[in-house]
């Protein structure tokens, strides 16, 4: 295990693209203080801005308010970082493998066009969760994101695969332009869900104000979903039995798009 | 050198079973009715592959399935590689998907998969969707109760068909009485399923007819009725026989379920317990009665 605590505090922002257990992996702890970061437009070394403690193995702890450190853990394959504190921008963006567990809040683009492994945040996270970069055909393709707060806007945006559980609020425009894959959301949708989707399922437990280009189908009981929330069960996330097995209005959209997304409500009647 | 279970001969000789090709599927519902409606179709009139075209039966009840529902284990198997998915599209297609409540998964983790899910989400007509779980894909069928949900992809192994043993007894009653004691004891073994009605053959048979037309007749050899009109294989007091056959993952679960069964078979007004083969000419497994019995078997 590598500890890294922030010892300066600053409001200019550190790239941090060499935090990831890859780049630790074998090295001793001064190699390790000389990973560059980029601090503003200034090339510096991980030391410059950390304590850095342990023994170079795959698994990595950070301490401190990192709010302004971005790219943590981005592009990771393997290994697990854990941060006790805030995470700056996209942390995690395009990560491959491995997990990342944040005991505090998240800046926007966390998980961005990730493609695989998992992402624990136990506080909020910010804009574009497991979302699209601005150009880019699609977000999130595949892996695990989970969120014990709120999420801003565009969570889930254009993903293509995976899922996201957010368990408070999630922003305007969750799921805009999903191609595929699962969002759940527990504590509500912010405005205009789902729009422009063309495939895609959009999961809420509280009722949700949608957009008329959505179409009413049925009450049932989706045999996928018990196996979602089964799995998130596995994965350590509390599920109420009467959420497994029970109903769920399902909407059909977005039609202003292909259609073939859906809204599922969970029916207490 | 003959060995004696509660004075029941156990013929030295040797069951001949054959390479198959098996899978295992899971099958769910609301409750545990409808799962097993949905098994009873799918396994129903596939007891040999030289009538039905696949072997299959019911392995038992699942009680961790994916999706939280009761379940049924279902063991599925043919002679070819290529049979197995087209037996499988045609019964779960008309058996698990007609049927109300039911999804439908992999039992089997296994190198070789076969697409069932991925052939019978055309039946969607293009409102077909998938949903990747876990690394698992999984397809939603739109049906008119709902959602039909079936994996992608089913595991399939190389398997063992035609293990079977033979119960010689002193009349009928008694000889079902025994092989009915056999099927309930073998029913704790997993990895295996009796094809047949209750687990039980009374028309075993030899592979040869003296008319052209067919490939497999009576066993004339173990027939009681005609034991004073062929060379008999009946000893002196044996007034019926019935056979179990057995299909298996591997060859070890058939050998267990061989001796779990003889064993349990072993009771008076039982004569002896031979097995069925073809002086091991034709079969790659040969299942020999007291090496599965070993040391296991009380004198």
């Amino acid at each position: 295990m590598t500890r890294l605590t922030l010892n300066i505090q600053s409001n200019y922002p550190l790239e941090a693209e060499a935090i990831t257990p890859e780049k630790f992996s074998g090295k001793s702890v001064a190699e390790i203080a000389g990973l560059p970061v980029l601090y503003g437009n200034e090339q510096c070394q991980i030391g410059d801005f950390f304590t850095v403690n342990g023994n170079g193995s795959e698994g990595i702890e950070l301490e401190g308010d990192l709010a302004h450190v971005k790219y943590i853990g981005a592009g990771m394959r393997q290994g697990k970082i854990t941060i006790h504190g805030n995470a700056g921008m996209h942390l995690g963006a395009q990560i491959h493998g491995g997990e990342i567990e944040v005991h505090g809040n998240t800046g926007d683009w966390a998980g961005a066009e990730m493609t695989g492994g998992t992402i624990r945040i136990h506080g909020n996270a910010g804009h574009g969760l497991g979302g699209a970069y601005r150009g880019s055909r699609h977000g999130m393709n595949r892996g695990f994101i989970w969120v014990g707060g709120n999420t801003g806007n565009e969570t889930g945006a254009l993903m293509r695969r995976g899922l996201i559980v957010v368990q408070g609020r999630t922003g305007d425009f969750t799921g805009a332009f999903m191609l595929a894959g699962t969002v759940i959301n527990f504590g509500g949708l912010g405005s205009r869900p789902g729009a422009g989707m063309k495939y895609g399922t959009l999961v809420t437990y509280q009722e949700p104000e949608l957009l008329p280009t959505f179409h009413y189908d049925c009450v049932y009981q989706p045999g996928f979903l018990r196996l979602i929330l089964n799995d998130l069960r596995r994965r350590g996330v509390s599920v109420a039995d009467e959420l497994v097995g029970g109903n769920y209005r399902r909407y059909s959209g977005d039609f202003t798009s292909l259609g073939k997304g859906e809204i599922l409500v969970y029916d207490q009647h | 050198m003959a060995l004696l279970i509660n004075g029941v001969e156990i013929e030295d000789t040797f069951a001949e079973a054959f390479k198959m090709w098996g899978t295992r599927v899971i099958i769910t519902a609301k409750n545990r009715k409808w799962a097993w409606e949905a098994a009873t179709k799918m396994t129903g009139f596939a007891t040999s592959v030289i009538g039905c075209k696949c072997e299959a039966g019911i392995e038992g009840d699942v009680e961790d399935t994916l999706d939280g529902r009761p379940g049924v284990s279902v063991l599925f198997f043919t002679p070819s590689k290529d049979d197995l998915p087209k037996r499988l599209m045609e019964r779960i297609g008309q058996t698990v998907m007609t049927c109300p409540t039911t999804a439908c998964f992999n039992g089997l983790e296994a190198a070789d998969k076969l697409s069932i899910g991925g052939q019978l989400r055309y039946f969607g007509d293009g409102y077909q969707g998938s949903k990747l779980v876990n690394g698992r894909r999984f397809w939603r069928i739109p049906v008119m109760e709902g959602e039909f949900l079936i994996e992608a992809k089913l595991g399939m192994q190389r398997s063992v068909g035609g293990g079977n043993f033979l119960v010689l007894g002193e009349d009928p009653d008694v000889t079902l009485e025994a092989t009915e004691r056999a099927v309930e004891a073998m029913k704790q073994v997993r990895g295996m399923i009796l094809p047949f009605p209750g687990g039980i053959v009374r028309s075993g048979s030899k592979t040869r007819s003296k008319y052209k037309f067919l490939i497999a007749s009576t066993n004339d050899a173990f027939c009681p009725t005609l034991r004073g009109c062929v060379q008999s294989e009946l000893p002196e007091g044996v007034n019926s026989v019935l056979e179990i056959v057995i299909d298996g993952l591997n060859v070890q679960a058939v050998e267990e379920a061989t001796r779990v069964g003889i064993l349990a078979a072993c009771i008076p007004g039982i004569r002896r317990i031979t097995a069925g083969n073809y002086g091991g000419t034709l079969g790659q497994f040969k299942i020999d009665l007291h090496r599965v019995l070993g040391e296991a078997a009380p004198a």
